[in-house]
């Protein structure tokens, strides 16, 4: 159950002294340093002008605040500087190529913001009046509508705010269904291959399951014989993604639906990697039950920064009845909202319970189907093909230098392993670091576990072929360094960045998590 | 020579004295997972069979479960790892240890990897 880990981290000052002894303000020409908002702010100041409450009674009795908060206080040119400095200290899709496996960081198109900008969308408010918001749910309604058609599903449930999240919705609506066919004391068990994301395992733990490991075959899939061996009747589902973590599309798919739904369990997949197969393969057509669908990786909404995203739920038949609260029913031209579970149960439906105050994340709904209608279902497709094609470009390129894990054409991710940099002295990690003295921000690293030394490069399909030419001739011109025994290129990286390599050991085992005023 | 023995996971079990072994990971598995950060240990008292799970070691990328090398009661836990977990990568085989278990049955010891049979393993998977 180990996997390399590259080399131990630890902090290494940025080139001699020379490039360190930098400027009176400690800043780099345009590059500009920027303290922690505590450090520049002061307590009283304000970049607005709020009247000074008259006399009032406060009614928090003992309960309320002895002392000010201390919070920051900035004017508003500060404010603007400090984020916008941040800002400019990140990397992220619009400033370059971001290669990061199993993430999908596709461009959102400019269209998308714009219409959620949209005052009849951006200025809503969930607790307004629903003869009000009308508009908005009829976009919530059509986004569900493309949604069913590209999976297949019987319903979607809207309300996950993310890809973790949504698999918690599936699973917790196969566990409802177990629950309703009176087996949830027998049912406890949820197979998850071991390529899986770390959070398969993680929702089936939470939602009470205990989790039993289906190993990979040799090329990277997962064996239907396995999965069969592994079935019983303690088996409430398989968490399976598809395509899985090495890129690679498991064939025998159906014949593990097939037996998985002999067993009486369930298949829960998970769409994490959608943005391969989109328009293409309907995934309940390979008999999977549930899937979430992260919006803000296969229709481009913005991950920024960890959120918001969205993660709705593609559920089968047999799971559509315990769908969470609230959901969405039209009565002729009226949208109104299922609320609470008696009304669900009056109309027969058996919602596995809330997850989320409200509705979703009514901002991201417009940016996917704002996607999706500039797109068309042709376009989706293409996005999907060239998203494959980009990726085996990269495959191809690198592949007589770099080693790839499994030789065989790769869906939207190519995964190569550590076996070409043995003997080198060089790493994944200090690759990867290396990368980011290029300008790049690196592939994924160390994952999937199955494969030594991984390095996972998603490209999407955003990216020209100009783009991804020179991407391949960095990687190409790194190889070759470090073939050549060009070491120090890559232990010490990154050379040239802001901060240099940082001592992830220390600060896994001292963290500090907190600010306090210096001494 | 010692009574160590291992497991294709890369535990090892070391009798001590009588029914009593000490548990930890080897050479091999604290120099492939780098810099240990984080060691959960079993309650003492614990009954454990041989392959289920008993611990967790995390390091700097990845968290990977530590298994059973026999079946027994746990008697005894390295606390010293909750607050330094570095120890593990100074020294495994010493202070580094995880846990000591009084052994159901001492024989199943003997399907385990010896010395020699672990180091050819590791040989293998390099």
């Amino acid at each position: 159950m180990l996997n390399d880990q590259g080399r131990p981290t630890a902090p290494v000052r940025n080139g001699d002294d020379s490039d360190t002894r930098g400027t009176f303000t400690g800043n780099r020409a345009l590059a500009q340093e920027e303290a922690l908002i505590f450090e520049i702010g002061r307590v009283g100041t304000t970049g607005v002008d709020i009247e000074e409450p008259t006399a009032f009674a406060p009614r928090l009795g003992g309960l309320a605040r002895q002392d000010g908060i201390g919070l920051p206080g900035l004017s508003e040119p500060e404010a603007v500087r400090h984020y916008v400095r941040l800002s400019q200290q990140n990397y992220g899709i619009d400033t370059g190529l971001f290669p990061l496996g199993s993430c999908t960081m596709k461009h959102n198109p400019r269209l998308n913001e714009a219409l959620a900008r949209l005052p009849g969308f951006a200025d809503i408010h969930p607790l307004q009046p629903l003869s009000t918001v009308q508009g908005a749910l009829a976009l919530f309604d059509e986004l569900s509508r493309w949604l069913r058609e590209l999976t297949g599903a019987e319903a979607i449930a809207l309300p996950p705010k993310a890809g973790a999240h949504g698999e918690f919705c599936g699973m917790a609506a196969i566990k409802a269904a177990i629950a309703a066919r009176g087996e949830a004391a027998t049912r406890t068990v949820v197979l998850v291959p071991d390529s899986a994301h770390g959070t398969n395992p993680a929702t089936a733990a939470l939602l009470g399951f205990s989790v039993r490991p289906v190993p990979a075959r040799a090329d990277g899939t997962v064996d239907a014989a396995a999965v069969a061996a592994a079935l019983g009747p303690d088996v409430a589902a398989i968490m399976l993604t598809n395509p899985n973590t090495c890129g690679l599309f498991e064939r025998d798919v159906r014949a593990i639906a097939h037996a998985v739904h002999e067993a009486g369990a369930f298949f829960y997949c998970d769409g994490a990697n959608f943005n391969a197969i989109m328009g293409k393969v309907r995934p309940m057509d390979l008999g999977v039950d549930a899937m979430h669908l992260n919006l803000h990786k296969t229709f481009s909404t913005p991950h920024g920064g960890g959120g918001p995203g969205a993660g709705p739920v593609a559920l089968s038949g047999r799971l559509a009845a315990f769908a969470p609260l609230p959901y969405l029913k039209q009565d002729g031209e009226t949208f109104t909202l299922v609320e609470d579970e008696a009304s669900a149960r009056e109309a027969g439906a058996a919602p596995l319970g809330r997850l989320t105050a409200f509705h979703g994340q009514a901002g991201v709904f417009v940016r996917a189907l704002a996607f999706m209608l500039s797109h068309g279902a042709d376009g989706l497709r293409q996005a999907s093909e060239d998203a494959v094609l980009n990726a085996n470009y990269i495959r191809a390129s690198l592949g007589n230098l770099m080693s790839v894990a499994f030789d065989r054409p790769t869906m939207h991710e190519v995964l190569f392993d550590d076996a070409w940099l043995k003997g080198t002295g060089v790493t994944t990690l200090d690759f990867a670091k290396a990368l980011i003295d290029e300008g790049y921000h690196p592939m994924t690293v160390y994952f999937p576990l199955v494969v030594h030394g991984a390095m996972l490069v998603e490209p999407t399909e955003s990216e020209s072929k100009a783009s991804l030419d020179l991407f391949i001739a960095t990687l190409r011109d790194l190889a070759h360094s470090a073939l050549a025994g060009e070491t120090e290129r890559f232990t010490g990286a990154p050379h040239y960045a802001p901060r240099s390599r940082l001592d992830e050991t220390r600060a896994a085992r001292q963290p500090v998590l907190r600010w306090a005023p210096p001494p | 020579m010692t009574d160590i023995r291992y497991t294709k996971d890369h535990e090892y079990i070391r009798i001590d004295d009588g029914a009593v072994a000490t548990v930890g990971i080897s050479d091999h598995a604290q120099s492939a997972l780098g810099d240990v950060v984080f060691v959960e240990l079993p309650e003492i008292g614990r009954v454990l069979k041989a392959g289920e799970e008993a611990a967790v070691v995390e390091s700097v990328k990845a968290a990977s479960e530590i298994f059973a090398p026999a079946s027994g009661k746990v008697v005894a836990i390295n606390t010293a790892l909750e607050e330094n977990p570095a120890i593990v990568n100074e020294d495994p085989f010493g202070n580094g240890w995880f846990f000591k278990i009084e052994l159901a049955d001492a024989g199943e010891l003997a399907q385990l990897l010896d010395e020699a049979a672990y180091t050819d393993y590791i040989r293998d998977l390099a």
